[in-house]
């Protein structure tokens, strides 16, 4: 009984806090609601007994979204609304119901038809991080590692692109060499 | 589920709860007693013997005070802000193991919340999400001092969650489970088997990710008073101010604890003894909090960055790589 209270109630948080992300003006109120709800999808993992993925689920959207958050600060004024502009209402409201429909029936026909097996079952006395790292390092290696590579090399090209003026800083600089690096990026303009 | 179960989980909620908001009384007292015996001074010394109830004179203070929502400010948002810290400062404690479990009128108690068995990650990211509040009262604040602030408050979250990680990983390898009660079971044999002496690297990066994760000075960026005001915290009074400054105290004390537990033996064998070392152990690191605001300046955002991604992830990778190569020969 409990769970099915609780799966109910955290349903109900997650859709209100993304149709709240969806629907508002307010970058503020989009981000947090994105937050919140990445965060109450966490509960569905800690009800099904996948702790280790529920955790992970925290931590990765909650540094992501704080990512969005730094993004939001720069564009916006967050304590404003946003304009938003959008040519046709109608083919974003046509698309967007298309996949959210196409989702939905995705995931209902496998339950209807009853065909759902799993794969991997859960190991009885093994711990929930180690069934994870099991299938990880066993079945999925490859594409695990593959991952990894595809990360290593766009920290590589973030830091190349981010990375031209790094042996150079503001804050230790004193106000005169300031004002000749600018009048010598003057020079170099005209 | 039965009853029982219901009853002891309600209990232990109550009284953790009932405790650390008062140790966070407490705790404001401590600090300022503290810092006036570094500085050679008083301290509160008024309000009852020996300032003793200065904490009730700032609670009655703190409740009674006007409650004020600024114009501009993003109203839900701004209110929420404060809860947010308060309250996953306390969701932070259902994974921890606050002493050994013991037998009270024929029934057996185990001073932990939830003991899931990735007790570790769930701590660290649940007080991951506590930096959300700074940076939501920042942001919605319509103040310039608390946008500065949330910039730091969003920089240090995302460059410290990485130090926290690493560091951990070093232990996580030795002990090979993410609970902290295994932690505890596996430096059971006495100091000698204490996993600060096989893991000092992963000790004091962890314990300086733990300063900038709680905001503490050398890192107290985000509510720095000499520069940007109270940062998050300017435009708030009464009761919503004080939410924040609960949830920093609870913050404190429960990083301690994980600290405790992780590095220095937690309550070892779980005798009555051990228990009382673990408090010892919990009180020490918590004047240690306060001992370094004392003696140490603030650092630069600049200097901290630089600290973070040039000098402590470095050391951090290459920890987990020699932990690596010595367990594996």
């Amino acid at each position: 009984m409990f769970e099915a209270i609780a799966f109910y109630l955290f349903a109900f948080l997650t859709i209100v806090m993304f149709s709240v992300t969806v629907f508002t003006k307010q970058a503020l109120y989009a981000l947090t609601a994105l937050a919140a709800g990445m965060i109450f999808i966490s509960a569905f993992y800690f009800l099904l007994g996948a702790d280790f993925l529920g955790a992970v689920q925290i931590i990765v959207y909650t540094g992501a979204v704080m990512a969005l958050y730094a993004f939001g600060m720069m564009f916006f004024d967050t304590t404003r609304n946003v304009k938003e502009y959008g040519r046709s209402p109608q083919i974003i409201f046509l698309l967007s119901g298309m996949i959210a429909l196409l989702i939905v029936i995705i995931f209902v026909v496998p339950i209807v038809s009853e065909n759902i097996t799993a794969i991997y079952p859960v190991i009885e006395g093994v711990g929930n991080s180690q069934a994870v790292g099991m299938v990880l390092f066993t079945k999925y290696l490859i594409p695990f590692e593959v991952a990894a590579v595809m990360l290593l090399v766009a920290m590589i090209a973030g830091i190349v692109l981010a990375g031209k003026k790094m042996d150079y800083s503001l804050t230790l600089m004193e106000d005169e060499e300031i004002k000749l690096a600018e009048e010598s990026k003057e020079k170099a303009l005209s | 589920m039965d009853i029982a179960f219901l009853i002891e989980t309600v209990v232990k909620i109550v009284v953790i709860l009932l405790v650390f908001s008062a140790l966070a009384g407490f705790g404001t007292y401590f600090e300022r007693k503290v810092l006036a015996f570094m500085q050679r001074r008083l301290g509160p010394m008024h309000v009852g013997p020996y300032g003793l109830l200065q904490i009730a004179a700032d609670g009655i203070k703190l409740f009674t005070k006007e409650d004020i929502v600024p114009q501009n400010v993003v109203g839900p948002i701004f209110k929420i802000a404060p809860v947010i810290t308060a309250a996953t400062a306390f969701m932070a404690a259902a994974a921890i193991p606050f002493m050994p479990s013991f037998t009270m009128f024929g029934y057996e108690v185990h001073p932990i919340l939830a003991d899931i068995n990735i007790g570790i990650l769930y701590i660290l990211g649940v007080m991951g999400i506590g930096l959300y509040g700074p940076l939501l009262g920042g942001l919605a604040s319509a103040n310039k001092w608390a946008l500065i602030s949330t910039a730091r408050a969003a920089s240090i979250f995302i460059s410290y969650e990485v130090i926290t990680g690493l560091a951990l990983l070093a232990p996580l390898m030795m002990v090979g489970s993410l609970s902290l009660i295994d932690f505890n079971n596996y430096q059971v044999g006495g100091i000698a088997s204490w996993i600060v002496w096989s893991q000092p690297v992963a000790f004091v990066l962890f314990v300086i990710a733990g300063f900038a994760e709680t905001g503490r000075t050398p890192f107290h960026l985000v509510a720095n008073d000499h520069e940007i005001i109270d940062g998050f915290g300017t435009e708030y009074s009464g009761m919503r101010w004080g939410l924040f400054f609960i949830g920093e105290y609870a913050n404190m004390f429960f990083i301690s604890f994980v600290i405790a537990i992780l590095f220095l033996g937690g309550y070892g064998d779980g005798s009555g003894l051990g228990a009382l070392a673990l408090l010892a152990k919990v009180s020490f690191i918590f004047f240690f909090f306060l001992w370094t605001r004392a003696a140490w300046p603030d650092v630069r955002p600049d200097q901290l960055m630089w600290l973070c991604w040039k000098v402590l992830m470095p050391i951090a990778v290459i920890n987990i790589v020699i932990t690596g190569i010595v367990m594996m020969f």
